[in-house]
Parts: C-alpha cells; structure tokens; sequence
C-alpha cells in the first residue's frame, strides 16, 4: 500500500497526482440493475465538473444510464508484488466457484 | 329576366382567380412565417455551432475539447431538423443542406449573438451560457407548441440545452470566482455581449402571428426569468449583471456583421466547390 487513505472527505482537498488537475475515476452503468463498470479516468477540478465531464467523456454514444466519479487518490490499489499472496491461492479450488449449482429458472444473468 | 350568359362567365372567372389569389395569400400568410420562424430557430443553432466547432482540437482541456464539440454537435443536429422542417414549410423542395450552404449572408436569420468570432474562452462559454438559458426557456415552451413536428424536435432540444446550460453554467462560476484575471475576462466579456441578448426576445409580426396561433413561445414573455436565472449564476460567480442599454439588432432582417461572411466563406465552400458531393 503505497498511498494513505486521504484524512478527510473534502474531494478539492485531493492532491494533484501531476501537473494537470485532478484525476477521477468514472464508473458507468449500462442499464438498471447492471453494476456499475470503470470506464477511464478524467481530470476535473471539483466533483460537478467530473461528472459533465465524465457525461462527455464517456456517456456520449448512449453508452449508460447512471455515472459515477471518484477522486483516483481514494482508490486503494494492490501492487504488482501483492501479485502472488493475492491472487495464486485461488487457482487449485475449484470447490470455491458455484459453476456446481444450476441457476434458478427466472433470474436474470447479468 | 334576360341572363347575359358572357357576363356571368367574365364574372365567375374573376370570382375563380380572386379565390385563388385568396389561397395562395392564405398560403403565404401561414406558411411564410412559419418557414421563416423555422429559419430563425435553425440558424441560430447552425450559427453557433459553427463557432463551438471551431474550438475542436483547440480546447484548454482534452475533456472540455469534447464537450465543445459534443454542444456543437447537439446545435448541428438540431439545425438540421429545423432547416429540413422549414424546407417543408416553405414547400420550394429545399432541404437544410441547401439552407445551409447555398444561401448568402443576407439570407440567414441568425441573432448576432451567435455569429460573433468565438474569442478566448471566456467569450465562448460567456456566449454559451447567455444563448443556452435563453434557449432552454424558450424550448421548454416550444414542446407544447400546436405544430406537432416542431413539438417532437423541441423536446429532443430541450433535454441537450438543459445540459448546455448546465455545464456553461458550472463554467461561469469557475472562471469568475476563478482568478482575477479570469474574472476580468469574463465580466468584460458579459459586458460586451449584453448588448446583442436583447434580439433573442424581440417579437415582431412574423412570431406575433404564431403566438397567437399557439405554434411558437412568446420570446418577450421569457425575458423576466432569463434575467433572473442569469442573475443568479452571475452573483454566485461574484460577477455583475450590467444594466441594459442600447440593444443591437438586424439579424432577424438579415443584417449581419462583417464576421458572419468569413463564417460563411469557410463553412459553405466545400459544398459550393463540389455541388451535390456526398460522403
């Protein structure tokens, strides 16, 4: 972990992570009940101008129907050394994964 | 009683070309202003969507240079309905293309407000913002207007102008709480525009007709709260509303300034280098 969880959760309070204005991360979600999906990042000065911008960006050939923005600085990420403690356990338990159980007539798949 | 049967087919040919002189004024009263209300409505978006398209590649910004061009976009597209709209109206077979290029600078029927050069930035969105909640207000009644066509293409338009609105709005208030000199060029920029916002309210008999035929807003009647709305973000932006004065005018008339033809010069020249080229 390399970035601290910034104090307070005034976004203009983030700090610029380059020379240009602040990062965001925009989650997008293409039609109701989906998850909301990372799209790209932008830069804004402050939360309004992320979302127009991310309605810009990103929202433009009907790709959604609800927007979402994040100061990139409040992404916490893993790192590539986290690679192996993180992910190498998962491949040999098969047991783990519901692939076992037939869905339910009647749900929807997203 | 002796009938002069000559007398009375003189008579009944002068009574078939007085009716028919009577239709085509008929037609001529409720098609003409409607085709040139039509022209009005279309040109000002082409206008100024010209302008915004002119910041393409040019933006402060890579996402600002988008959204420019997004509103240019939205303009464009919706020129393009109402040309196509008067096209029918007028019922000479024109279409928006040949409103578009094939006319000269007399012929468009523009506010001057759009056609000025885009300037800085400031200009740009201080224009946009001034246009944009004028043309909200405006939309916002024209969906309900007795003309179902212009109905269906005002609601589309009103949704993109809301959002017009919205994010030069979002910009006034950074650039004149911004810093000193982005405040200096905005409120100079303001002060030098109000000046052409009063043709975007002036009524004359073209639309009076249409008002009363309930097919267009009354534009003098969104005055109070397009002065208020932009009061509002004006103050919040810490900038001041000027007072009106004097008010530019002939746009309507097909009076334009001088930069309207070196607008023209580059938009139509590639149609009127290739007539009837196609993608």
């Amino acid at each position: 972990m390399s970035e601290a969880i910034p104090a307070t959760g005034d976004q203009q309070q983030a700090t610029h992570v380059d020379s240009q204005w602040p990062l965001w991360e925009v989650f997008i979600q293409p039609r109701p009940g989906a998850p909301h999906e990372h799209c790209g990042s932008l830069h804004a000065v402050d939360a309004e101008q992320a979302l127009l911008n991310a309605r810009d960006v990103y929202a433009r050939r009907a790709e959604g129907i609800h927007l979402w923005v994040v100061p990139s600085l409040w992404i916490t990420a893993s790192t590539p050394e986290d690679v192996g403690p993180f992910f190498d356990p998962a491949n040999d338990k098969a047991y783990r994964h519901p692939q076992f159980y037939k869905t339910p007539r009647g749900v929807r798949v997203y | 009683m002796q009938i002069d049967f000559n007398k009375g087919a003189r008579f009944n040919v002068l009574e078939f070309s007085n009716l028919q002189f009577a239709i085509l004024n008929l037609q001529f009263e409720i098609q003409m202003p409607l085709s040139e209300y039509l022209l009005r409505l279309g040109d000002d978006r082409l206008i100024l969507g010209h302008r915004l398209s002119e910041w393409c590649g040019h933006g402060p910004i890579l996402e600002e240079d988008i959204a420019l061009a997004n509103m240019a976009l939205d303009l464009i597209g919706q020129a393009n309905l109402l040309l196509e709209l008067a096209g029918k109206a007028e019922g000479q077979g024109k279409s928006a293309d040949s409103f578009a290029y094939f006319r000269e600078g007399i012929e468009f029927r523009n506010a001057l407000i759009v056609e000025l050069p885009r300037g800085d930035f400031a200009f740009t969105i201080a224009r946009q913002f001034l246009v944009s909640v004028f043309e909200m207000l405006h939309l916002e009644k024209l969906q309900s207007s007795a003309h179902s066509d212009l109905a269906g293409i005002a609601a589309k338009a009103f949704k993109e102008t809301r959002y017009h609105a919205r994010h030069s709005a979002d910009w006034m208030l950074k650039l004149g709480d911004g810093t000193a000199d982005s405040h200096d060029r905005v409120q100079k920029t303001v002060n030098e525009l109000w000046r052409f916002t009063g043709e975007l309210f002036e009524v004359d008999d073209v639309e009076r007709d249409l008002v009363a035929e309930g097919i267009a807003p009354d534009r003098g009647a969104l005055r109070e709260s397009w002065r208020s709305e932009v009061a509002r973000v004006l103050q919040a932006a810490t900038l001041t509303v000027p007072d009106d004065g004097f008010m530019q005018r002939g746009g309507r008339d097909g009076r334009h300034t001088e930069h309207l033809g070196l607008l023209l010069a580059e938009m139509q020249i590639v149609a009127r280098s290739f007539p009837g080229a196609e993608w």
